[in-house]
């Protein structure tokens, strides 16, 4: 009786050249360009537990989907970006926004519970929606990816700079005419669209990996917002590639390397930049002190 | 030290102003003048709705009642000719921006579409921080730097689109003597050698009195405006903060209020 079945795929260059793979590899990087794009804005926006949220809303959006025998990914996509607006609804102090998001979490979950009973879907659906399951990547997923992720790239190109202005200084903003508000919801929608699609890769559970985990990697290295989201995507970018990489070398769920390399990239980091602020800088003086 | 002001409008003028917020009158019959180059005080107990005049000013609450101008025109949002430093300024700032970046949105960070900033704006953002004094650490996140620095660089945020009108809120909560000191002396400079009208919520009049000249205080929910030496009386400050302040007058002219209540075990 084998326990534990790890063995090397000699073949794994021709298993990352078949059909199911090369859908992984243009799906997961379209993911992985949309939430290394707005990674800084959640982690900005302090909205890294709306993110995690967001995700978990989706999954009964998926299993009602099931139920009434629509597309996965439009029940995920509607219920999201309802979940995303009716959070956002919930004013910006913080405080107030996480007491509803975690209300909003727990009805989303029951429901997402009683719709997979209800549509007695099956174990293996259930788990793709909470682990994602990159390597079943449809023809007709792929299009939607891809229009998500243009969708994401084009707004950003527009509203980029205003939505830094909102997010990191949001007082100032709002006085200098900027539409914080309208620009919250654009944002919210955008990130909706971006979570409907990484569920299907890293599914519920793991999303954290590629929407928040990049962006903080690439914030330990740099601060300035248009460097940070480059980096950002190259993170996320690293990490799809090499998971589906390493999947392929041991048939093991692609979902589990992605996140391990995105945490791991991010440990790095964390250990480096530690001991570079540990140590001794050049002093902050200030400049215009008399003494 | 008062500039002329001939020619100029006012910078705020409020007649008959009411406020109403949540329901609940804030203040009313705000009716004076700020002229322009004038470094208004303005003070009053907590909740007295200090903060309220400035939003305002700022086209972001709607008077109840009266009529508001700001430099000459209605109050609107977006006004390039306001500089705004909010209170607490830096609590929602944690490390995801430099000083500059910071300061150039300022400039440009109301500008939709893809853009680079270009030489002069960013020509403009250097002057600015060079300006408050804030160079040496321009390339630095916001979360490095003490509050007194931080305060530096929302200045220079404020003015570096060339702000007629400045309005700081509580900005010299939270520093010690020495940056209290250093930022005061700034609000000076730009006062004298920029013209720029200032005004400045405060609850502690003492660090800022060197560079004030008027002042307006909210009591029993009316704005008042006054000349600061007029304002500066022990009779007036007792009243104004419900608690005894005494005023002292040095040999050398120098004024400060200091509370006038003391421990009767001592």
């Amino acid at each position: 009786m084998t326990v534990l079945a790890v063995e090397f795929q000699s073949n794994w260059l021709e298993i990352l050249q078949s059909s199911f793979m090369q859908h992984a590899l243009i799906g997961g990087s379209l993911v992985a360009v949309a939430a290394g794009l707005l990674g800084y804005f959640v982690i900005t926006r302090q909205n890294a537990f709306a993110a995690h949220a967001l995700a978990h809303i989706g999954f009964p959006g998926a299993t009602g989907a099931i139920l009434i025998g629509a597309p996965v990914t439009l029940g995920l996509a509607v219920f999201c970006v309802v979940g995303g607006l009716l959070i956002g609804l919930f004013g910006r102090r913080v405080s107030d926004r996480e007491m509803a998001t975690g209300t909003i979490l727990a009805l989303a979950t029951a429901l997402g519970v009683l719709f997979a009973s209800l549509a007695s879907a099956n174990a293996s659906t259930t788990t793709s929606v909470l682990f994602g399951n990159l390597l079943a990547i449809s023809d007709d997923q792929l299009l939607v990816f891809a229009a998500f992720t243009a969708a994401v790239v084009l707004a950003l190109a527009v509203i980029a700079r205003p939505l830094v202005f909102a997010s990191v200084d949001p007082a100032v903003a709002e006085a200098r005419g900027v539409p914080v508000r309208a620009l919250g919801i654009a944002f919210v929608v955008l990130l909706a669209l971006t979570i409907t699609m990484a569920v299907q890769v890293v599914g519920t559970l793991l999303l954290f990996a590629l929407v928040v985990t990049p962006a903080a990697t690439a914030l330990r290295l740099t601060a300035r917002p248009a460097l940070v989201a480059v980096n950002a995507v190259a993170l996320a970018l690293v990490s799809v590639w090499g998971g589906l990489v390493l999947s392929a070398m041991v048939d093991l769920p692609p979902s589990f390397f992605i996140v391990s390399l995105a945490v791991l990239a991010w440990l790095v980091v964390l250990a480096w930049s530690g001991r570079r602020l540990r140590s001794p800088g050049p002093p902050l003086v200030d400049a215009h002190h008399p003494h | 030290m008062t500039a002329p002001a001939e020619g100029r409008p006012p910078a705020l003028a409020l007649d008959g102003v009411s406020v109403v917020r949540g329901g609940r009158t804030v203040w009313s019959q705000g009716t004076f003048t700020v002229r322009p180059g004038a470094v208004v005080g303005v003070i009053g107990p907590n909740g007295a709705g200090k903060t309220t005049l400035f939003q305002l000013a700022l086209g972001l609450l709607p008077p109840a009642s009266g009529r508001l101008e700001v430099l000459g025109a209605p109050p609107r949002r977006g006004n390039r000719r306001i500089g705004y430093v909010p209170q607490s300024y830096t609590s929602a700032l944690g490390e995801a921006v430099r000083c500059r970046d910071l300061v150039t949105l300022g400039l440009t960070g109301g500008r939709f579409g893809l853009r680079r900033t270009s030489a002069a704006e960013r020509a403009r953002v250097d002057e600015a921080l060079a300006r408050v004094g804030a160079s040496a650490y321009a390339d630095r996140r916001m979360s490095e730097l003490s509050g007194g620095q931080q305060q530096r660089v929302a200045i220079a945020q404020a003015i570096v689109d060339d702000a007629e009108l400045l309005l700081l809120d509580e900005p010299l909560a939270n520093l010690d003597l020495r940056n209290q000191q250093e930022i005061v002396r700034l609000l000076g400079e730009l006062h004298r050698e920029h013209d720029v009208t200032i005004m400045v919520v405060a609850h502690d009049l003492n660090p800022l009195l060197p560079v004030l000249t008027d002042a307006i205080y909210l009591l029993d929910a009316h704005p008042h405006h006054d000349e600061i030496g007029e304002v500066v009386q022990e009779e007036l400050l007792t009243h104004l903060y419900g608690t005894p302040v005494g005023v002292v007058r040095t040999a050398q002219g120098d004024l400060f209020t200091r509370a006038a209540w003391r421990d009767p075990q001592r």
